[in-house]
């Protein structure tokens, strides 16, 4: 069994280039992810994203390969530089597919994070991810209302 | 919800690819002795004990003493509180893609060239 993993896809009715736009200019990433987001979008280039309550957060792009493929090292907790024991790797994957593209993203090396960088990790996420899933309520409610 | 401190202990656990495959061979036979177990893998019968006493800590395999000898099995529910650790940080993953999906299908895109673009105050309604 596989604790060290979390594997998701999602299939998205546009191109490819339009998924990898969403996926890695930073005016978008910061609606997905943070509410502010920097990108030096090359293998090695830093990623900077951030909650405004929760500080800023660090990545390093690992492999840049437009438009189907796109990693970064995510650094666990605030202000930490990403590296082995600290650090998760995130790698989307672009297929086209029928009128459409599947994203897939998977995270690994969980168990590779030490105690606190677990705490750490989960703190911000069940933060955020909060945040975020009552937001996203809010917007589907809007848009519920404007229809 | 609240970090259940297992996680941390089960995720250093399972980090190790030998007592991975020992709680494979647990889980496939049902029970076993330190010493059957280390027939299977390229390691001594005491670095099994030592393995087998890291994933007994994290609540992975319990020991069950049987005369002379001691039997270990698998503990599948003590990998509960990390599949449902896992499963919300997947759960956030699933927002992301949402959110992702949202954006590419918006008209117009984030990869449409604006004719005669100017950015700036006036553009295109901005979120």
């Amino acid at each position: 069994m596989a604790t060290d993993r979390i594997e998701r896809e999602i299939f998205i009715k546009a191109s490819q280039n339009r998924v990898w736009a969403a996926l890695t200019q930073p005016e978008h990433i910061a609606r997905w992810f943070g509410d502010s987001a920097e990108l030096d979008l090359r293998p090695g280039g830093k990623m900077v994203f951030g909650w405004t309550e929760y500080g800023s957060h660090h990545a390093v792009v690992e492999r840049v390969e437009p438009p189907s493929f796109f990693s970064y090292r995510w650094g666990h907790g605030a202000e930490v530089v990403p590296a082995a024991g600290n650090s998760t790797l995130v790698e989307f994957t672009l297929t086209p597919a029928d009128a459409g593209t599947v994203l897939r993203v998977v995270e690994t090396g969980f168990a590779s994070l030490n105690g606190s960088d677990v705490e750490k990790a989960t703190a911000v996420r069940e933060n955020t991810e909060g945040w975020a899933s009552e937001l996203g309520e809010l917007q589907q409610y809007a848009e519920g209302q404007a229809a | 919800m609240t970090h259940e401190p297992a996680v941390d202990e089960v995720l250093a656990a399972m980090a190790d690819p030998t007592r991975r495959a020992l709680l494979e061979d647990l889980a496939a036979h049902g029970e076993a002795t330190a010493t059957a177990l280390a027939d299977g893998l390229p390691i001594t019968r005491q670095a099994v004990v030592k393995h087998l006493a890291v994933l007994d800590r994290a609540g992975l395999v319990a020991g069950r003493r049987r005369g002379r000898e001691v039997r270990y099995v698998a503990r599948p529910e003590g990998v509960a509180a990390t599949a449902r650790w896992l499963a919300g940080l997947a759960a956030g993953w699933d927002r992301r893609l949402r959110e992702i999906k949202r954006i590419a299908e918006s008209r117009p895109g984030p990869a449409d060239p604006r004719p005669g673009r100017a950015p700036g105050p006036g553009g295109p309604a901005s979120r």
